[in-house]
């Protein structure tokens, strides 16, 4: 088994075919929760299960779907958010690939909680492969009578459609990816109204992460306690790590919530390469703020991720070793900022540009003492000031590095340069001391 | 697309094939209303053409009711849309944070060295496209590319020279 819950499958042959899915008990949670217990208990049942988003945010699942007005006579709608883009995140792809029935059960699951009769599962664009293999389970789920007019049999009707992307982060705020759902620039939208109540088709509307998802058979099957049996009592359950830098074994792992950051990095990925350690670790993905190599012992949950001043976010862990150089690596942050700004607020895309400029002539040591403090001037006038949050994703990762790494900073400015002056391109080992996945 | 022109089939009249047309009128039974088709839309004739000439914007504006301008400012938001030729095979490398820890930088310019093209161009021979691109969801892979949708992973310079000798 590669992981106590969402991986404990995984790898089993054949999985993405329907068949050998049920055979593993798949699907049986619609039988056992459609028309037999009510929307509002399996929405109970997730809120005590305690279950967050595992997209980044965090926000509980379970009061989410509480939010969906009871009464709108209006169409309510599921969307399922794999635009997965966060750099340093590949979890949902894995998930996705191997396991594609367990996202459209829990997909109608979460469609029967919230009274919704049609699900879009939004895809990055470049997971094309991806939306193949979905749609050959979504036509099995509907040729076995579990999606259609009478789902499993039950007075409930449910239709799933894949979307594709065509290449936009912006698209995984959920605002945008709604815009871009519709059929418009994937920009985002201003809330409130949040999607709960004024979502898809200004209709109340649902967007769920795949791996939140795919958690939801389970949790309506064997119960809030049964998921509490993993993670800490405010950061539940399980999540799946993706490790990527020089570690001997990168990948996807899946963890109970609260383990150390150490441990994942020296048992799952099975430590450094040999000649490498531990520099900085992003946690989370790149919009979150780094940590130092002396804090590598913080618990890999919701609240000790925010005790050290950074997020669990989406799990998308990046380790940065000594040879790299912080002004760089956050250098190469900001560009990506930079480029998938979507355009519409000022602070976001003025601000990214801005801060890439000073970062790009840091690096290159043309940079000025000032430039340090210019870079925390912007990012506090991007930071929460901006339209949606990925202005905010900008800002973090810049007053992060400059709070942990200040001095490597001023270190560029009085050597007119970098000293470690990429280094990594001089390392042609780089990729030597691989191993092969467990 | 610095060494391509325009070639005179960005000018010929649309030819959609039967398979391009079932497709779209699929996607158009997905949703509430035909603008949100317009992403399928795009694609399928993208899949058909290998680029989206004004033919292909003005007949997914047909297609969808969205006005012509419009489409052009969609098409021109998603990176993944080409609103020019590209070559056959579309090598798109990931430049981003955990492939440029693990050697990106020089698989580009391993890639440049001997396409002899840069960001954004294309072979005279129309073989490659080469293009640095954002964070492909590849990281544990790193560092990766793709090459049109399928996925290039755990890259070095000899890897990378296997690919090509694969790419005809």
């Amino acid at each position: 088994m590669r992981g106590p819950l969402l991986f404990a499958d995984i790898d089993t042959p054949g999985l993405t075919g329907i068949d050998v899915y049920r055979k593993g008990g798949g699907y049986t949670a619609l039988a056992e929760v459609i028309g037999k217990k009510s929307p509002d208990e399996c929405i109970e049942i997730v809120k005590q299960s305690g279950l967050r988003g595992r997209g980044g945010a965090g926000f509980p699942t379970g009061l989410k779907w509480s939010f969906v007005p009871k009464q709108s006579p209006k169409p309510r709608f599921i969307v399922c958010n794999a635009d997965e883009s966060e750099p340093g995140t590949f979890k949902d792809r894995e998930l996705m690939e191997k396991n594609p029935h367990l996202l459209i059960e829990g997909m109608i699951l979460a469609g029967y909680a919230i009274g919704s009769h049609v699900g879009y599962l939004y895809l990055r664009g470049e997971f094309e492969y991806i939306q193949r293999i979905l749609d050959r389970a979504i036509a099995e789920a509907r040729a076995a009578g579990f999606l259609g007019a009478r789902v499993a049999g039950a007075d409930f009707a449910f239709e799933l459609h894949s979307h594709l992307g065509a290449g936009a982060y912006i698209c995984g705020e959920e605002t945008a990816l709604l815009s871009s759902l519709e059929g418009y620039r994937g920009q985002p939208r201003l809330k409130p109204p949040f999607p709960a109540v004024e979502g898809l088709y200004a209709c109340p509307t649902v967007v769920n992460n795949t791996e939140t998802l795919m958690n939801v058979p389970h949790i309506l099957r064997r119960g809030a306690a049964w998921f509490r049996q993993w993670g800490t009592e405010k950061s539940p359950g399980t999540k799946i790590f993706s490790v990527s830098g020089p570690v001997k074994r990168p990948g996807n792992y899946e963890v109970a919530l609260g383990l150390p950051l150490s441990r994942l990095i020296d048992e799952q990925c099975g430590g450094m390469r040999d000649g490498f350690q531990v520099k900085a670790v992003i946690p989370g993905g790149s919009s979150v703020p780094l940590i130092p190599a002396s804090q590598l012992d913080t618990g890999l949950d919701y609240e000790s991720m925010n005790a050290v001043g950074t997020f669990l976010g989406s799990g998308g862990v990046i380790v940065i070793d000594e040879g790299t150089c912080i002004v760089d690596a956050l250098w190469n942050i900001t560009r990506f900022y930079e480029h998938e700004s979507c355009g519409k607020c000022t602070p976001c895309r003025e601000g990214t540009y801005w801060m890439s400029e000073v970062l790009e002539r840091l690096e290159h040591g043309r940079g000025t003492k000032a430039d340090i403090d210019l870079l925390l001037d912007l990012a506090d006038n991007i930071l929460g000031k901006s339209f949606c949050a990925l202005g905010d994703a900008a800002a973090m990762p810049v007053q992060g590095a400059i709070k942990h790494f200040r001095p490597e900073f001023e270190d560029h400015v009085t050597r007119h340069g970098c000293r470690l002056n990429r280094r990594r391109d001089s390392l042609p080992a780089r990729r030597a001391g691989v191993e092969a996945h467990a | 697309m610095s060494a391509t022109a325009i070639p005179a089939s960005a000018l010929a009249p649309l030819r959609v094939s039967d398979a391009a047309r079932a497709a779209i009128e699929q996607s158009l039974t997905r949703y509430p209303n035909p603008r949100s088709a317009i992403l399928p839309v795009l694609w399928a004739l993208q899949r058909e053409i290998g680029w989206l000439p004004p033919a292909a914007l003005r007949y997914a504006s047909q297609v969808t009711g969205i006005p012509e301008p419009e489409v052009f400012g969609i098409a021109t938001f998603y990176t993944m849309f080409n609103l020019a030729p590209i070559g056959r095979h579309h090598l798109q490398v990931c430049m981003t944070l955990s492939c440029s820890l693990m050697g990106a930088d020089r698989i580009w310019r391993h890639l440049e060295n001997q396409l002899g093209i840069g960001h954004g161009e294309t072979t005279p021979d129309g073989r490659f496209t080469l293009r640095k691109v954002e964070c492909l969801a590849a990281c544990g892979g790193a560092p990766c590319l793709q090459v049109n949708f399928d996925y290039h992973e755990n890259l070095d310079e000899a890897g990378v020279d296997r690919l090509l000798e694969t790419l005809k």
